[in-house]
């Protein structure tokens, strides 16, 4: 634009005010980059969790699990793929601070309800003639230095075996592939366990049920709550992403904190930039007031006010997003793979504009309305 | 002497005309208002936890495990543990003559917050019948304690404030039985404030559990008894448990979480305070330009560059001063008290009291100076070197 | 002939706080083209305000003012910016050029409100400033450049569009003498060989000497007037 040596020499009148301006802006959006991308990273995950799963436990609370027998009869649920379970194991390996997610289970309905897992058949079948047998996701195998054919010894705190011991032996037939940071990654076969346990037998934590398709999500789990409603074990069906979330609230209204300090920082933003639009039209005086002299029209001389908030304003967000994106990838052994989700930008181009104009708008209303005279005279 | 007056009346006179500066004057106090009240209402939360998590506990007390237990949650004890452990060494006895423990239990509950809704875990706690005893900061603020051997708990006041549904005569179902609240009781602001308590025998037989607890609280002769204790259980071979003083166990919970907000406290706060210095830049830097004839003529008149120098320096002090003192009156006003509750799905939740301490204050303040005096220093070194005669002519 | 610019009886007044008052009282004059105008009186006695009147910077209580065709007395605030920027070069006695941009961006200044391209913008600058004689100082900012070299893009800046009308507000009131007379012989040069018409406010009767025409003002009213022969 024509215009534009007129803008940057309004802006650049004084060097250090307008470098601070937009440092402090810089960095205000960098703050806002990090916050709302991870309070929008945590949404996106809730809400990419897949919709063709449930999850089924019991109603007062997981902890207190359900009969072994209603795997058949959720099965039966039209729209029902498949079922497996989890029975939580709280196991380490060693010492009691190396935690091993491991969870009893039904193996070969487990991978055919998560679909997304991939694992060799012939380690399903090797899981099915090994009882003691153990499949193990691939990075913690690494971690330990784990191979197939090994035996492993798994302690936990919570299950005594009728030996009366708290060590258990299991053997690796298998390992695959974890795509999330979150899946738990130690499966053991429910039969083994469920003999040797010392108690608690014939009890299950979660069922999980794979369904044909999503938009039966909801008649499903409604389904499946009715059939055992009012009996001793009542049961919660929730997709996935519902589950998520009710556990993500757990930590706290992460939602709530990261707007308020957001709002704190763009309140005190606002103010700075405001000040600064406002002192440097203020120094301006006869300098606008010369423009006009030359035939500068109000409205001409509102929209070069403006432009240089929008600009300044937009540059710095701008550049206080980019910089909150490279950090984005520092956060991936919190996160996992965390990109700057796209909204986030918006709502920060959005932001800087709003910014730019609630900043810019009175010194720029200020400058339309000046009167030549006055101003060249000095008044 | 002849300094410190030059020094006293060029600072006088800069604090005297900060009202012709007023709203670039505001920039500074409000940027870091916000700072500092970012800063102390984050650091609030791990201020009250860890106060909570302190004032659990007493060091006379101990708390046994099962051997590898990363909590009380993952811990299971049998009757027969449970016997032994209670014939442990050093353990005082009541006035019946028997040993002052209580076998414990927790399972959780699901409640739901009064405010947004949310479904949280809750501990529900079965404790022994020397509960009272051992626990004498316990106390019954409103109704009764439970009977045994009926359907009966009690809520500790946090809880009570922060959940739906636990009023006195309430009634709440677990797995096995209906229970109802008789009482509300407090617990010199311990984690045990947001639980729910019930008698350990009655809570396992209403959910046909075998006897058997999950933790042994123990009251010990004296402090000194605790080694004693502990060697005596670790020596016995029928035993496989992990003793700890109480207080210490509390301690080490809450120090991941307390950790990981003291760390997001400081890098938002930091974040945000890189901003605020220059905002102060920005402030101070035109402060000293707007009065650039006024320094000039001081420093022509022969008032020296330390003068210059300590004038804009104080007067960075004492906007930001201002500055942090609102920050912290805001973050005290909106969220001291104020209960918050958070914590994993696996241990329960934990409810505590937004704490915005003295020190906490006085830590906003410090930073809020520092802030001021790092903001202030360039534009105080440009006044002091102004060469007099550029900055006369300017005028 | 005809003039080129005719006050009617023009009257101003400003309203300060409760009072009223009248700075011009029904002034009538008439200015031809190719003239060298100097308006001389006292301070309060009106000539500034006669100058903005003639600027189009602003507008009369009552009367007419017409400069060419138009009646600039009647034109909305607008449309006078539009007016003013084909037909007025204007030269501050304070030179205000913008601090941050070069002598020949200044200049190009009132150059951004046409339909030329920035190569034409750039040519006509380049040409103003050779006029001026600043043309190896084009790339200089202001505070690069002495008190009368800044006057003298200035007066670049007021004759780049090709103005009908150039119009002077103490134009040596910030410069020593020596400065000031390389201003006025540049003016009358202006006026001379290029045939523009100047109207330029004074307290200086040296520079008064530049002009064609000198009238005097004293209370809001033309008190007498002093001709002067092309030399």
């Amino acid at each position: 634009m024509k215009y534009f040596p007129l803008i940057w020499a309004g802006l650049w009148r004084k060097k250090a005010r307008t470098i601070f301006t937009m440092l402090s802006i810089v960095v205000a959006f960098l703050l806002f980059g990090l916050l709302q991308g991870i309070n929008q990273g945590f949404n996106q995950a809730v809400q990419n969790l897949n919709v063709d799963r449930l999850y089924t436990s019991a109603k007062t609370n997981m902890t207190d699990g359900l009969p072994y027998a209603y795997a058949a009869r959720i099965k039966g649920v039209q729209g029902v793929r498949a079922v497996s379970h989890w029975t939580y194991f709280g196991g380490y390996y060693q010492e009691s601070k190396n935690v091993i997610p491991a969870f009893s289970t039904d193996a070969e309905a487990l991978f055919q309800v998560y679909r997304e897992l991939t694992i060799k058949p012939e380690y399903l079948e090797a899981m099915k003639r090994t009882r003691t047998g153990a499949l193990v996701g691939e990075k913690l195998a690494q971690q330990y230095h784990w191979k197939i054919g090994d035996r492993v010894p798994i302690g936990t705190s919570i299950w005594t075996d009728k030996q009366g011991s708290n060590t258990w032996q299991f053997d690796i037939v298998g390992t695959f592939e974890v795509p999330s940071a979150g899946m738990p990654s130690f499966y053991f076969n429910h039969d083994y366990f469920d003999e040797a346990a010392a108690f608690g037998n014939g009890v299950v934590h979660y069922y999980i049920v794979g369904i044909d398709s999503p938009t039966n999500a909801t008649r499903i789990s409604k389904e499946i709550d009715a059939m055992f409603e009012n009996s001793t074990n009542e049961t919660r069906t929730q997709t996935e992403s519902a589950m998520m979330q009710m556990q993500l609230k757990q930590i706290g209204d992460i939602n709530f904190i990261a707007n308020s300090i957001v709002g704190a920082v763009l309140f005190t933003l606002l103010f700075l930039t405001a000040n600064t639009m406002m002192q440097s039209v203020r120094e301006r005086t006869s300098e606008l007031a010369v423009l006009k002299t030359f035939g500068f029209s109000d409205g001409k001389v509102l929209g070069l006010v403006l432009t240089e908030a929008f600009l300044l304003c937009l540059f710095s967000a701008a550049l206080g997003l980019v910089l909150a994106g490279l950090v984005f990838p520092a956060l991936k052994p919190i996160f996992g793979d965390f990109k700057m989700p796209l909204v986030v930008v918006a709502m920060g181009a959005a932001l800087a504009m709003l910014l730019a104009l609630v900043s810019g708008l009175p010194p720029a209303w200020r400058a339309r309305q000046l009167n030549i005279v006055d101003a060249l005279a000095g008044r | 002497m002849k300094m410190w007056r030059q020094i006293g009346s060029v600072t006088a006179m800069n604090l005297r005309s900060i009202p012709q500066r007023l709203s670039t004057s505001l920039v500074i106090v409000i940027g870091i208002a916000g700072v500092v009240a970012v800063l102390v209402s984050v650091l609030a939360m791990s201020t009250g936890m860890i106060k909570t998590m302190n004032n659990t506990g007493r060091d006379d007390r101990a708390l046994v495990l099962r051997n590898g237990s990363a909590a009380e949650s993952g811990s299971v004890l049998s009757r027969d543990a449970v016997r032994l452990i209670s014939d442990g060494a050093g353990i005082r006895r009541d006035v019946d003559g028997k040993p002052i423990v209580s076998a414990e239990g927790i399972r959780l509950v699901n409640m739901f917050k009064k405010g947004d809704g949310a479904e949280i875990n809750v501990v529900l706690r079965g404790v022994g019948n020397k509960f009272q005893v051992l626990r004498p900061e316990f106390r019954i603020l409103e109704g009764r304690m439970f009977n045994a051997a009926v359907n009966e708990i009690v809520v500790g006041k946090s809880a009570h404030a922060q959940f739906k549904g636990l009023a006195i005569g309430d009634r709440i179902t677990t797995r096995g039985a209906n229970w109802t609240v008789v009482g509300i009781f407090s617990s010199g602001g311990d984690s045990h404030e947001s639980e729910l308590l019930a008698d350990i025998d009655t809570l396992n037989s209403a959910e046909r559990r075998g006897g058997g607890a999950q933790s042994v609280n123990v009251q010990l002769q004296s402090t000194a008894a605790f080694q004693a204790f502990k060697d005596s259980l670790t020596s016995n071979p029928a035993l496989a448990v992990d003793v700890y003083r109480e207080r210490d166990y509390y301690r080490q919970q809450s120090r991941t979480i307390g950790r990981v907000i003291s760390v997001i406290a400081y890098v938002v706060g930091g974040i945000m305070a890189i901003g605020a210095i220059f905002g102060a830049l920005n402030t101070m830097y035109s402060a000293v330009s707007a009065r650039l004839q006024e320094i000039a003529t001081l420093r022509a008149l022969g008032f020296g560059s330390t003068a210059m120098v300590i004038s804009v320096l104080s007067e960075a002090l004492l906007l930001s001063c201002i500055g942090g003192a609102i920050g912290a009156v805001l973050a005290w006003l909106f969220f001291n008290g104020h209960v918050v509750s958070t914590g994993g799905t696996a241990t329960g939740q934990l409810v505590f009291e937004l704490t915005v301490s003295p020190q906490l204050v006085v830590t906003g303040i410090v930073w809020a100076c520092v802030i001021g005096l790092i903001g202030g220093l360039f534009p105080a070194v440009r006044a002091a070197r102004l060469p007099v005669a550029t900055a006369l002519r300017a005028i | 002939m005809t003039a080129l610019v005719s006050l009617r009886r023009v009257t101003k007044s400003y309203v300060r706080g409760k009072q009223k008052v009248e700075v011009l009282h029904g002034v009538d004059l008439d200015i031809r083209a190719g003239e060298f105008l100097a308006l001389m009186g006292p301070s309060g006695s009106g000539k500034t305000t006669m100058l903005n009147l003639i600027a189009g910077l602003d507008q009369p209580t009552s009367g007419e003012v017409i400069v060419g065709d138009s009646r600039i007395d009647k034109l909305s605030r607008g449309a006078l910016s539009d007016w003013r920027a084909r037909n007025i070069g204007f030269i501050f006695q304070f030179y205000n050029l913008l601090p941050v941009l070069t002598a020949e961006a200044n200049v190009e200044v009132p150059l951004l409100l046409t339909n030329l391209s920035r190569a034409q913008r750039r040519q006509r600058a380049q040409t103003a400033l050779q006029l001026v004689g600043l043309a190896d100082r084009a790339k200089h900012k202001p505070n690069e450049l002495s008190g009368g070299q800044q006057q003298r893009v200035a007066i670049a800046r007021a004759i780049v569009a090709d103005p009908t009308l150039l119009v002077c507000d103490e134009p040596t009131g910030d410069l020593d003498r020596q400065n000031a007379e390389e201003i006025m012989n540049l003016l009358q040069a202006l006026n001379r060989s290029q045939g523009k018409t100047i109207v330029m406010v004074t307290h200086d009767p040296r520079a008064a000497e530049y002009a064609t025409r000198e009238l005097h003002l004293d209370k809001g009213q033309l008190a007498h007037e002093e001709a002067r022969h092309v030399a």
